[in-house]
Formats: C-alpha cells, structure tokens, sequence
C-alpha cells in the first residue's frame, strides 16, 4: 500500500543564513526501511537539516537525494508521494477538524476538482485509527491537547502512504504509551525513517542507527551501543552519564549522574 | 444540504429583489417575465410592457451585480484569508481595494475617459494591482515573505492609499464631481445597467472557477506554509499567482461597486461556521452566501428610507460590524 521504501541521501549537506552555518556539510545515507534516530544538543542543526529534505529550506550547498534523484529538483507533488513529513508545527487559527487535517495527507495523490475517493477515506480513516484519534475524527483540531495534536500530524503523514519518512520530534508532547506506539507504528510501516529525538533512551530502544550533530556537524554515527558512551554524551551534551546494557532488552541505557548539590554539573 | 440551503436563500433574496420597489411586481410575474425572456414560448406576456422593462432593465441587472460583487469578495475575501494565514484577512487589507479606490476617484474628480465606459474599470484594476505589488515588494526582505509583514505592510498601504482618495476628493474644485466621487467611495450599486454587469461578472465567475481549482492548495496553507511545502505545495509561487488573480477580481468589482466592506471578512466567518473551514466544502458556499446577502442588503439599502437610498457600504458596515464583533466574543468563550 506504502510507496517503496528508498534510501534518504545527505551529500555535503551546508546551509548558511548570514554568514553562519547552521549545517556544515553533513553527509549520512538512511538505507531503505531503515530507522535512524537524529539526536543532539539544541541548536545542533537537526530540524535545519530536516528542512532541507521536505523542501521547506533550500540547502546553500550540497545535495539531499532520495532514491538517488535530488528531492530539490523534482515536482513538488511527486517527492510528496515517495516522502512525508511530520513537523513540529500548530494548525493556526483557523477550525479545521480532525478530520480535514488527516484527510490533507491525500493532498498530493489528487488532481484539481478531484474529490476524496473510497480508498481515500479509507486511508485518512485508517491512520486515524492507527494514531488511536478515530474518535476524535470529529472535533476542532485546536481543541485538542498537544499531545493529541502531534499525534494527528503523524496520522496525516500516515495517510499520504509515502515509502519515506522524516519526523521533526515526533514523541515531543506524547507521554510514555504513545511514545511507544508512534516509534513502533513507524517501524512497523516498513519505511525508511529519519527521525529527530531528544530522548536517547527511546532512540536506543527503537532505531537501527543514531546519528548525532553538534555545531552543525555530524559527530557521529553508528548502532546505539557504538554511539550512546559516557565519552560521547559528556563531549558533546556537557553531561556526566553512564550507559549500560540493558539486561533484558540488550539496548543501551543511560542513566543521568547528576552532579553534587548546588554545585554546577560535573564536566 | 447546507448548500441546497443556500441556493434557496439566493433564488429567494433574487425574486425579492425582482418584486420589491416603488412599483411591485408580484413574485410569480417576475419569473414569468424571466422565463418570456429567456424563449418566448415558456411563458405568456400578460403584464404591462413598463413592469418588464422596471425588471429586466433596472431590477435584475442590479441583482446579478450585487450577486456577483457578494460572491466575488467572500471567496477573494476566504482565500486571502488563507493565503497570509490570518482570520482578519479581506480584500481591504493588503491595500488592493484601496488602490482600485485611488484609480477610480482619480478618473471621477479628473473626469477621464480615454477608455470610454472602461476608464473606470481599467483605472481601478491597475490601482488594485499597483498597490499589491506594491505591498508585495515592501513585505519581502530577502526573498522571504512573512505574514506579518504582509499585513502590517497592507494596513499602511491601504490608510495611505485611503487618505491620498480623500485627500483627491476635497481638493477637487467641482462640488457635482466631488460629491459623486464621495458617493461612488461609499460603495453603491445604485444605477446599474446591463453594460456594468458583464465585465465584473466575467471577471468573477472566471476567477471563482480557477479558485475552487485551489481548494487543496489553499487547505495545505491552512496548515502553515512548511507544512504545506512538505506536502508538495510550491508555496511561493502558488501565493504569487493567487495576489494577482485576486487583484483583478477586486479591481474589477471596486470599479462598479466602490468599496463594500465587510462582505469580505464576515462572510468566510459565517460559512466556517456552517459547513467547516475545509474549503472544498466552504468556498462555493462562501460564493453563495456572499451573493444572497449582498442582494438583500442592496434592497434593504433602497428601500429603508425609499425613495433615498443608503449606500450599501454604510449598511453592511452596520450590520457586519456588530456581527463580527458578536463573533469575536462568542469564540473567546
């Protein structure tokens, strides 16, 4: 039902707004299928860099490629059918239901004057269903919570049946359960995914790969055991932690060693 | 059913508008003499010549017009709502009705007419578009366009643009033509014939077709324009391509109409309300509220204080304002 999955290419990726470089030439390939968690500090350059695949910000140098074509030179209409985003952004002022927001998904599978189809609503139903806001189908989208909100967003990024995926802190606002749910439905749908995560321990449990960013640079990449060590975390995060292997599920674990009393935080 | 609805209402407010006046016409007749005109065989001429001419040449152009300029600035007012992404949106701001208001004084007060019975509709139009260009280029810094800059630039434009026609109108040494010109800038459809109608009816029914076209697109602005990019929206040149087709159908009723306020912020509201913001649901009922008020507020202009007549801007003023206001609140409860 998903388009395929393809592989999602960052080839030297560099974006500079007045002189600064928010990405510095980033390089990093998610293989097809593949979950690859993107972490690190706030202002790293992880939601610049996710801009630069959907087309909301156009890379100053470099090339995003999905399938081998370079997503900034084709239609926007047919990179909407092989890739979808979720975003971290609100619904505005206006009272668009539940409903309408999901059914927006569809958006770039339809002509003009071309109304929703059977399979449509279809669609749009079902990843309501699977986002667990079905029930919500109905109401104003800005009388939801945010956690309900986010949760629509994916359910839209859902229903467009793209074979790729990047999501901009999809788990932020969700409490545990959900966090759980949304991270094991993207894995489930079988798409290559790039995701931004602030938590390290979720990017541990679900992704194949982590890749961190610093400054605007890739810092480093690899499984979550290669990548999640003390070093890495006090390096870059400033932070004493120690990781250790989970005993049942084998995933790093990290555990935060907060520093003594009224005293500024160790490293 | 809402919009089985809202045919209704407007077959309603167009026989009234057909019926009620200084001579009337009882409902049934009007449509008779519609029906006669339309191929002779569908109904026989019983009526006195003179209520056919009251109905065909003076009350049904009218009504077409106050039709079209209704539903032409609710959908341009809905979609520019959409396109800067603010709820307070109308063909006011941005400047564009302004502007359309500055070329058409200009050829009232100077008396021009290098175009014949155009100049009006010509003048108006390359005001409309002037400001929006304008507005455009003062709200762009560095190829980015925010909405905020958009709409603070049009609010400056418009109150410049506004002051510049008064300004026009009181400097102005012929009182006769001044006072027309005042007149006209209240906005009226008083004195329409069927030469008025066809430019702006053409001009709207064209641009109301290509817009429901936009109902996906304008939906994904809804969303915020990230959004909309990342669902495959070409966002820039999308809404460039829309300020134009919006300000030819401005330009085009502000010619005939002057300016009508209100129509264009109200009515998307009220639609929302009825039928959800989705546009493919809210844009062809926009058009037809639109054009059902704008006739009944047009009859109730000329014949509250008959045989005066109010200019229909004042009374939509009236009555818009109080009702958005009323809006306001209810929706901050």
């Amino acid at each position: 039902m998903n388009a395929a999955p393809e592989p999602l290419e960052f080839a030297e990726v560099r974006v500079t707004v007045r002189g600064r470089a928010l990405v510095d030439g980033v390089s990093l390939r998610v293989r097809p299928g593949e979950l690859v968690a993107l972490a690190g500090p706030n202002g790293a350059g992880k939601s610049t860099l996710l801009r630069t695949c959907y087309r909301a910000l156009r890379p100053t140098g470099g090339r995003v490629l999905l399938g081998g074509d370079d997503v900034w030179r084709m239609p926007g209409r047919a990179l909407a059918r092989r890739m979808a985003a979720v975003l971290q952004e609100g619904g505005g002022d206006f009272d668009l239901t539940v409903y309408d927001v999901a059914a927006m998904g569809r958006t770039p599978h339809k002509r003009s004057f071309e109304g929703d189809g059977e399979t449509d609503r279809a669609v749009i139903t079902d990843a309501l269903a699977a986002l667990g806001v079905a029930g919500l189908a109905g109401a104003p989208f800005s009388s939801l919570s945010g956690g309900e909100k986010q949760r629509v967003l994916i359910a839209r990024a859902v229903a467009q049946r793209a074979g790729t995926m990047v999501l901009d802190e999809p788990t932020n606002h969700l409490d545990l359960r959900h966090q759980r749910d949304t991270l094991t439905l993207v894995r489930r749908l079988g798409v290559t995914a790039l995701v931004a995560l602030h938590d390290l321990n979720l990017a541990a449990a679900f992704c194949d790969r982590v890749c961190v960013m610093d400054g605007g640079r890739l810092v480093a990449a690899g499984t979550p055991a290669e990548v999640l060590t003390s070093e890495l975390l006090a390096g870059v995060y400033g932070v004493e932690a120690e990781v250790t292997e989970h005993p049942r599920t084998g995933r790093p674990q990290i555990v935060l060693l907060t520093g003594p009393p009224g005293g500024p935080g160790p490293g | 059913m809402v919009t089985a609805g809202l045919v209704a209402l407007l077959l309603v407010t167009a026989t009234m508008a057909g019926t009620v006046g200084s001579v009337a016409v009882p409902a049934e007749e009007v449509w008779r003499i519609v029906l006669h005109r339309l191929h002779p065989s569908l109904a026989t001429a019983d009526w006195p010549p003179v209520r056919e001419t009251i109905v065909m040449d003076v009350r049904l152009p009218r009504a077409l017009l106050c039709a079209v300029v209704g539903a032409g600035l609710s959908v341009t007012g809905m979609a520019l709502q959409a396109l800067v992404r603010n709820p307070l949106a109308d063909p006011m701001l941005l400047g564009v009705s302004s502007g359309a208001n500055v070329g058409a004084v200009l050829v009232l007060v100077l008396n021009v007419s290098l175009f014949g019975m155009f100049s009006l509709t010509l003048a108006a139009f390359t005001g409309a578009l002037a400001a929006l260009v304008a507005v455009y280029f003062l709200a762009r810094t560095g190829g980015r366009m925010t909405t905020v800059r958009l709409v603070l630039a049009g609010v400056a434009t418009a109150e410049v643009l506004s002051a510049v026609a008064s300004l026009i109108v009181v400097t102005s040494d012929d009182p006769r033509r001044a006072q027309s010109a005042l007149r006209w800038m209240l906005g009226g459809l008083a004195g329409t014939t069927w030469d008025l109608v066809w430019i702006p009816s053409a001009a709207v029914l064209l641009g109301t077709v290509v817009l429901l076209g936009c109902t996906r697109p304008l939906n994904l602005l809804l969303a915020g324009e990230e959004a909309a990019a990342a669902l495959g929206l070409d966002v820039h040149r999308f809404r460039s391509a829309l300020f134009v087709l919006v300000a030819l159908m401005i330009g085009t009723m502000v010619a005939v109409s002057g300016q009508i306020g209100f129509v264009g912020l109200v009515m998307p509201h009220m639609v929302r309300l009825l039928v959800g913001a989705d546009h493919r649901r809210a844009l062809p009922a926009a058009a037809l509220l639109g054009a059902s008020f704008l006739i009944a507020a047009d009859l109730a202009a000329r014949t509250v204080i008959a045989p005066e007549e109010i200019p229909v801007g004042i009374l939509t003023a009236l009555v818009g304002g109080p009702f958005f206001l009323w809006l306001m609140r209810r929706r901050a409860r």
